[in-house]
């Protein structure tokens, strides 16, 4: 950088929106799996039951949630990065992205109708 | 290297072999976390999403989903994928030790790279026994 410049840092800023929600997202993600794992545990074992329990909680619907619109974005950033990486031609790149994000945003609507739909 | 003493014969440019190279334990944890992070995406939160459907619907649902996973190639098809969430979490969570400066040195860099490995198969094993 030159020294006693103001210039203004320009560009997108999806590099540091990527790089950041990448983390943020893997944190909610591990604090879910702990959750997970710490109910497994105390629950010595799970079946049915226990499942239709846990999930009966409002608040633990808010947090699968919460854990799934994590994974969905960490899975965007991660595979828009394998597909930066390994597909050179901008044609097939783009179309393979258009392709992730309508999978990942169905997955977000099969996400919410497990949650909160009605079977 | 001075310019005079360079060897000119050799075709140029060089192309590496990462085949023929012996990758350094944080090289293998790299490229391990990307493939773990690809089937993870791929077949992990598809089989994922499925799973939670029919494991909260009702409880023939929720044995006709354990089912597929109590056959040889439905428990290993499950061990692979544990194997990949847990390596990819261990290895996301080195990752982040590393962005906080800790541990970048080459020597712990390189400890921490093994011990994801090691710990990565530690727990996959746990799971083995869980399902066999």
């Amino acid at each position: 950088m030159v020294a006693g410049t103001d210039k203004l840092p320009v560009g997108a800023h999806y590099g540091l929106r990527d790089w950041l929600s990448q983390r943020v997202t893997a944190i909610v993600i591990t604090l879910y799996t702990a959750l997970i794992l710490g109910i497994v545990l105390w629950s010595g074992g799970v079946d049915y039951a226990t499942w239709k329990a846990v999930f009966a909680h409002g608040a633990f619907r808010v947090a699968t949630f919460l854990f799934m619109a994590s994974l969905l974005w960490h899975a965007w950033v991660g595979v828009r990065n394998i597909l930066m990486d390994y597909v050179r031609p901008m044609g097939v790149r783009l179309t393979l992205e258009i392709v992730v994000v309508c999978v990942l945003v169905a997955y977000g609507g099969w996400t919410i109708a497990i949650l909160w739909g009605h079977p | 290297m001075a310019a005079a003493d360079r060897p000119v014969d050799k075709p140029r440019p060089i192309y590496l072999n990462l085949f023929a190279i012996r990758q350094p334990a944080p090289a293998i944890v790299s490229i391990l976390h990307r493939i773990s992070g690809a089937l993870l995406f791929l077949a992990g939160i598809p089989l994922l999403l499925w799973g939670v459907q029919r494991a909260i619907a009702s409880p023939e649902s929720y044995a006709a989903a354990v089912a597929p996973f109590t056959t040889p190639l439905g428990k290993v098809l499950l061990l692979v994928l544990a194997w990949c969430y847990l390596y990819h979490l261990l290895a996301g969570l080195r990752h982040l030790t590393l962005d906080l400066h800790i541990g970048i040195r080459l020597a712990p860099a390189r400890s921490s790279a093994v011990l994801v490995l090691v710990l990565s198969v530690l727990l996959a094993l746990i799971v083995a026994v869980r399902l066999w």
